[in-house]
């Protein structure tokens, strides 16, 4: 994991249906480093991610992951360089945790290959690396919310990508849980070089874990930097509008 | 919280044996659940062959099998129950393989082609074909498998509202089914007062009056979409974690669901052309072969095989152990309904999502 891919976002329009909800934002991501992107609700900060990991095509500009548009890019070869981690994956009824996580390993299978040593590797390096290895036979259903996070992080590590993009990873947890999962992350970052990406509502927290805020509002670049010194306080004082992309102004 | 999380590192070697270990037994279990089923099958084959009316004995039977000459044996065997036993295998391998496809991907037991219209959709265009259109072979099939697709466009789109919800598309698949039903019905009330057969065939299933000519088209679509629908069988596993996880580990979702969909109704339609819309077959395979094998595997070669074997047993034992002759669906039907009343039971008391 020496190598650093540079992920760049030039000048991405986003939207659903007639809503525009990212307009002309240019990003570049630090490699090695962690990320987080904060902003006020329904400011497009998970619909920026969903675009980078290639779920969402631009309306205009483009994300370049090493210099190729990422939405051009075959679906499996990206999936081996650039996880994601979305906000609310199913687990399929009592699939236990160990198949689980191996189900991370998909975009390194071919269409007819069996599992592979390093297939078995990669999942137990996973479970180790979120101290879920205990957990490895017992049914994802019946774990708890914290232990549940861990292995589906578990299962975007075993992707073994570079690049981990994460959806509100400590939605639904309590505090104690919330920093659990964010100091798995950290960790990574600091063994492995693996960069992270992942968006936030916490401030807090992103300010704690982050080398780097980006901070969006209504669906443009606010502000972005070290956590230190502070940015420019967040849009999110006031109310958030009934339609914040077209209302706000950097 | 550190109950939650045990604290004690376990060794890199010793967790990577256990995983591989914990594979190996989950590999060596399906195996052992495929041979079973296997061996069973072809217990229940044999026996088909050999009891009825008449008893043949195995020697007899399978001079029949070979080709030879035997007196009596070889219209019995050989046009009766050969034809017969062998479109129960193909068609309960069809709904077997269907039905799964269809649970898997829309997550949910209830989502069987049976249950959610697509069986009667074909069924009610072969009724219609052969009782007022008066087609016969090849065109029967042809308009059969047309409106199972059709029916199956129809439904997802009804369901369609910024994606598909796997509880509304089984709610208005129910409703579509019992519509089809109903033509099914009216088309069978306009026939002729002798073609009681028929009208059972359409109703429940049946492989009365199975031959060669009948089995040919639904082991041609075997032959084509089983393959296919195996080649897909990792994807579609995989977009059991929902859209976007599906999409991050590289799985097209999109096109999987297409291909999956087609090959799946196209099954079903073959069958159900064949052999009428089987009850709860499509439904019942695939619970009861994730049971036999376990969560987490791909079921759809074992829920072939209980489809195959469920139909065959079912016919067995609807032709030799009850008083009178019984068409396989009202067999099949008897122990379908009880697992659906289990299963709306159970998700209604646990407060799931249908």
């Amino acid at each position: 994991m020496t190598t650093h891919h540079e992920l760049i976002v030039e000048g991405l329009s986003l939207g659903y249906g007639e809503r525009t909800v990212v307009e002309g934002l240019d990003l570049s991501i630090l490699p090695g480093r962690v990320t987080a992107i904060v902003g006020a609700n329904a400011c497009g900060k998970s619909t920026l991610l969903r675009s980078m990991s290639r779920l969402l095509a631009p309306r205009a500009g483009g994300v370049l992951l090493d210099g190729r548009k990422v939405h051009e890019m075959p679906a499996k070869q990206l999936a081996r360089t650039l996880g994601l981690l979305p906000q609310s994956p199913v687990a399929p009824e009592g699939i236990t945790v160990a198949e689980l996580v191996g189900r991370g390993r998909h975009p390194h299978q071919r269409l007819l290959s069996r599992w592979s040593r390093e297939d078995d590797d990669a999942v137990a390096e996973a479970l180790e690396a979120t101290a879920t290895g205990e957990l490895m036979d017992r049914p994802v259903d019946e774990l708890s919310g914290g232990q549940r996070q861990r292995v589906w992080i578990a299962m975007a590590l075993a992707q073994r990508t570079e690049l981990l993009l994460l959806d509100e990873p400590t939605t639904f947890l309590d505090v104690s849980h919330q920093v659990e999962v964010l100091d798995l992350l950290t960790d990574l970052n600091r063994t492995r070089g693996t960069t992270v990406v992942m968006v936030l509502h916490d401030l807090n927290l992103a300010a704690r874990y982050a080398d780097r805020l980006v901070m969006l509002a209504g669906g443009r670049l606010h502000a972005a930097g070290p956590p230190a010194p502070a940015p420019p306080p967040p849009p999110t004082a006031a109310p958030p509008e009934p339609d914040p992309c077209t209302s706000c102004s950097p | 919280m550190s109950v939650l999380a045990p604290a004690r590192p376990t060794r890199g070697a010793t967790t990577a044996a256990r995983v591989a270990e914990a594979r190996r037994r989950r590999t060596a279990r399906r195996r052992a659940v495929v041979v079973v089923l296997l061996a069973l099958l072809v217990l229940v084959y044999a026996a088909s062959l050999m009891v009825g009316h008449t008893f043949y004995s195995p020697s007899e039977v399978l001079a029949v099998v070979l080709g030879q000459d035997a007196p009596g044996a070889s219209f019995t065997v050989g046009r009766l129950r050969l034809p017969r036993a062998s479109l129960a295998v193909l068609v309960g391998c069809c709904f077997g393989l269907g039905g799964v496809t269809f649970q898997t991907m829309l997550r949910n037991p209830l989502a069987s082609p049976d249950i959610i219209g697509i069986s009667a959709g074909a069924s009610a265009a072969a009724a219609f074909a052969i009782v007022t259109l008066s087609l016969t072979g090849a065109q029967v099939s042809a308009v059969a498998i047309a409106a199972g697709l059709a029916v199956a466009v129809v439904i997802y789109l009804l369901s369609y509202r910024g994606g598909v919800a796997g509880t509304r598309l089984i709610l208005i698949g129910i409703g579509v089914a019992a519509m089809l039903d109903s033509l099914t019905s009216y088309v069978l009330s306009r026939a002729a007062q002798w073609d009681l057969q028929e009208v059972m065939r359409w109703l429940t299933g049946s492989l009365n009056g199975a031959s060669w000519p009948q089995a040919l088209p639904v082991l041609a679509a075997l032959a084509v979409l089983g393959p296919l629908l195996l080649l897909t069988s990792r994807d579609l596993s995989v977009t059991q974690l929902g859209d976007d996880a599906a999409s991050a580990l590289g799985v097209r979702v999109d096109r999987t669901r297409l291909v999956v969909i087609v090959a799946a109704v196209g099954l079903i339609s073959f069958a159900t052309a064949a052999a009428g819309p089987i009850a709860f077959v499509a439904f019942l395979s695939g619970p009861i072969a994730a049971r036999l094998v376990g969560p987490g595997a791909s079921l759809l070669v074992p829920s072939a095989l209980v489809g195959a074997l469920l139909v065959l047993s079912a016919d067995f034992v609807g032709q030799n152990l009850a008083g009178t002759r019984f068409p396989v669906g009202v067999v099949t039907g008897v122990l379908g309904a009880p697992y659906l009343i289990y299963l709306i039971v159970r998700t209604n008391r646990s407060g799931g999502s249908l």
